[in-house]
């Protein structure tokens, strides 16, 4: 767009006073936040409305709301600016000396192994403690998710901001399919899967010619439509009021109910909700690493390359002779596909489900997932995912400020970190020897 | 046929808010070439704090409408304005030169903080607030059907016209506007025949986000209620008018709000009230592939 230095134009601070701005400037810049901080709070903050008991509105004021808030914000700008400071020139480049830089390279080596063995050491360690589990069940559809969507944005470069839909659609035809048909988990599973490819290449047919953020527009209408669809379509999928009653898996056949054909009657041990629990967090590691290992073995084929190729520049993509529709169709297919094996678990697991579950946030979330983990590492991607989840059980006694810090926080990110916390992408082909690009220096192609 | 007048005056009046929307998020890609997703909300905020300041101008013992109206229209406009500021210098500019899609991944977390921001200091509940203008003319009766303009549609209707003219004359006539659209052609070249890039985007912001203020204003006179979740909707549809109108166009964008608005209400009319959001987000994807230089919209050239 243009080609002015970023030290012209977003820092004229800097080109005022060259070396450090004094205490003066501090203040200034200070009291200009404040007095912002004050008017944009003065009747949101200052005034609370609510509709009283005959219907007619009544407001009340929180001046002492108002003036701690404004307070804090004077004090947050004078340490943000002392932090600016402290923390150099924005854009300088850091550069780590080779004994961190080997540490780092062996700790990343050695994570994923320790992690997995983690994860599969997790029903064991915390066998009594429902709370973690469910948690830990939580934390891999997500990862899942994360990577399934990782497909599309991070390895094909294409935003989509209605990932949901597939979730929902896998979900939606698991409960139906089960509900009316009686067909199992394990058979729904796959055909979960395909009608949420098969919905991914329906959506992907249309957004074949756009491009980065209108892409992105579209996605979203068609996952609102999507969650429109089945609020209004009654008469199938219970409009608002969901599915509920639906069928939770066996362990192949075998129900793990308390029942004499239970699996722990037949294997002579006590029963326990918990089985149902263990099962179900086995399952969903399964899923989710069947996710990690398809990718990476997608990305070493032909069509992995291409997705590769389309992130980084799709015109000199399609100058190679790479066939740009498939290229995008299977990255949508295989995304959505992955979506669409998440939500059928994420129904049996619930035994309901509603349209509530399939809100823009969630798409949202997901995304956030996979741009935290920077883009296209399958760590990275994990790490993130235990890493929102967690924090979003952290603040459950916070309910509502939850979705402000998560939107806050992403906004940072963008600023500070916008290639994600672990940040470089390695290329999967290389000449003689591997060399990852650092994420400050790796240019984004178009989208 | 008195039916369909009905509607067509009611999708009038709803287009126009649309429109209003629509100028904002034109204005900004034009420029900056990105999505404000955050813009929707910004329209919820200027509803919000139209909202608040009249029931503080009511029980300040006002009553005489205009007054009140003028007062809200004014204090909505310079707060909202502030807000777009706000978010522009926060959430935007940091990222001017980063990778394309970051800017609009940050509008998404702002939208999200406007969202949860308005619904924590405000409540969840949907604010009802009384008829403020009422009244209205009966244009044609019979059959027992009367088609109705009630004073609040002359009054939205006339305020997106002054507006519009208003807003039109500073972009074509002023220092401003001439910056506007130096930089919307070329960026550098402006900064180098001293155009102040910086100001003249954030100008933008605050142009776009009064405009959705008022928006925000008429709706709230219009349907007589805010609620914190209703810039979300209303954003993708202000959207997608400011694409059908073709994107960068700002009579455009006041066409495509228009056609928007139309489509909406007699959707709702003739076929199914439940699906009037399934049709307006399908017409952005219908537009998107087949036209998507939009009605008034000049195509984009391809460049590597």
């Amino acid at each position: 767009m243009t080609s002015t230095t970023p030290e012209l134009t977003s820092t004229p601070e800097l080109t005022q006073a060259p070396r450090l701005p004094g205490v003066a400037f501090i203040l200034k810049k200070a009291l200009i936040s404040a007095f912002v901080a004050l008017v944009l709070f003065s009747l949101m903050i200052g005034v609370r409305t609510e509709a009283g008991p005959t219907g007619q509105l009544i407001y009340w004021t929180r001046f002492g709301d108002l003036a701690a808030l404004v307070v804090a914000v004077f004090g947050g700008s004078i340490v943000v600016e002392l932090l600016r400071q402290w923390w150099g020139r924005p854009g300088a480049v850091r550069t780590l000396p080779p004994p961190v830089q080997r540490a780092f390279d062996l700790a990343g080596r050695a994570i994923p192994p320790l992690l997995l063995i983690f994860a599969l050491l997790v029903p064991v360690i915390f066998y009594n403690q429902r709370y973690i589990l469910d948690l830990g069940i939580l934390v891999l559809t997500y990862v899942m998710l994360g990577w399934g969507l990782n497909v599309v944005v991070g390895l094909a470069g294409l935003l989509d901001l209605g990932y949901v839909a597939f979730y929902a659609v896998g979900a939606y035809s698991y409960a139906l399919l089960s509900t009316t048909f009686g067909l199992s988990f394990w058979t729904c599973l796959p055909l979960a899967g395909i009608l949420a490819a098969f919905w991914g290449v329906l959506l992907g047919f249309p957004v074949l010619r756009l491009r980065g953020d209108y892409l992105a527009i579209v996605t979203l209408a068609f996952g609102e439509i999507i969650r429109l669809v089945i609020i209004n379509w009654q008469s199938l999928t219970g409009g608002p009021n969901g599915i509920s009653a639906i069928p939770r898996p066996s362990f192949f056949g075998i129900p793990l109910t308390p029942g004499d054909d239970g699996l722990a009657a037949r294997l002579g041990i006590e029963f326990s909700p918990t089985h149902r629990i263990v099962f179900l967090f086995y399952v969903i590691l399964a899923l989710a690493l069947l996710t990690n290992w398809v990718t990476i073995r997608l990305r070493r084929l032909p069509i992995g390359r291409a997705w590769e190729a389309l992130r980084e520049d799709e015109v000199a993509c399609r100058a190679l002779g790479i066939n740009t529709t498939t290229t995008k169709l299977s990255a949508f297919a295989t995304g959505a596909m992955f979506g669409g094996f998440a939500g059928a678990f994420f129904a049996t697991r619930q035994g309901f489900i509603s349209p509530e579950s399939f809100t823009f946030q969630e798409s949202a979330l997901v995304l956030a997932i996979v741009v935290l983990g920077g883009m296209g590492s399958q760590l990275g991607v994990a790490l993130a995912a235990l890493t929102l989840i967690g924090g979003f059980e952290l603040f459950r006694g916070f309910d509502q400020y939850r979705m402000l810090v998560f939107g806050m926080a992403m906004v940072l990110l963008m600023i500070w970190r916008p290639r994600g916390l672990i940040g470089h992408r390695a290329p999967t082909v290389f000449l003689k020897h591997s060399q990852a690009i650092s994420s400050e220096l790796a240019r984004e192609g178009r989208g | 046929m008195y039916y369909f007048a009905q509607q067509l005056i009611n999708g009038i009046v709803l287009g126009s808010i649309y429109g209003l929307i629509a100028i904002g998020y034109t204005m900004v890609y034009g420029i900056v070439g990105m999505i404000n997703f955050a813009h929707g909300d910004i329209f919820m905020i200027g509803g919000f704090i139209a909202m608040i300041s009249f029931l503080i101008l009511v029980s300040l013992g006002l009553t005489a409408v205009p007054v009140i109206l003028l007062i809200m229209l004014l204090v909505s406009m310079a707060i909202t304005a502030l807000y777009g500021w706000t978010v522009e210098r926060i959430a935007y500019r940091p990222l001017r030169h980063s990778f394309r899609l970051a800017p609009m991944l940050s509008a998404i977390g702002m939208s999200f903080v406007l969202i949860n921001y308005s619904q924590i200091a405000q409540g969840a509940r949907v604010k009802p607030v009384p008829p403020i203008i009422t009244g209205g003319y009966s244009l044609l009766e019979s059959e027992g059907f009367v088609v109705r303009l009630s004073n609040v549609q002359v009054v939205v209707v006339i305020a997106t016209i002054v507006l519009l003219a208003i807003f039109t004359w500073l972009v074509s006539r002023t220092r401003l506007g001439r910056d506007m659209r130096a930089c919307e052609q070329d960026q550098t070249m402006a900064a180098l025949l001293g155009v102040d890039v910086d100001r003249t985007i954030s100008m933008t912001f605050v142009i776009g986000a009064a405009l959705a203020a008022v928006a925000g204003m008429m709706y709230l006179l219009y349907y007589g209620l805010v609620d914190f979740f209703m810039g979300f909707v209303a954003g993708i549809k202000a959207f997608t008018a400011a694409v059908l109108g073709g994107i960068g166009s700002l009579p455009g964008a006041m066409l495509g709000g228009l056609l928007i608005g139309l489509i909406e209400t007699f959707w709702s009319a003739y076929f199914s009230v439940e699906y009037k959001d399934v049709a307006a987000f399908s017409i952005l994807i219908v537009v998107l592939i087949f036209l998507p230089t939009g009605l008034l919209g000049r195509p984009e050239v391809e460049k590597v």
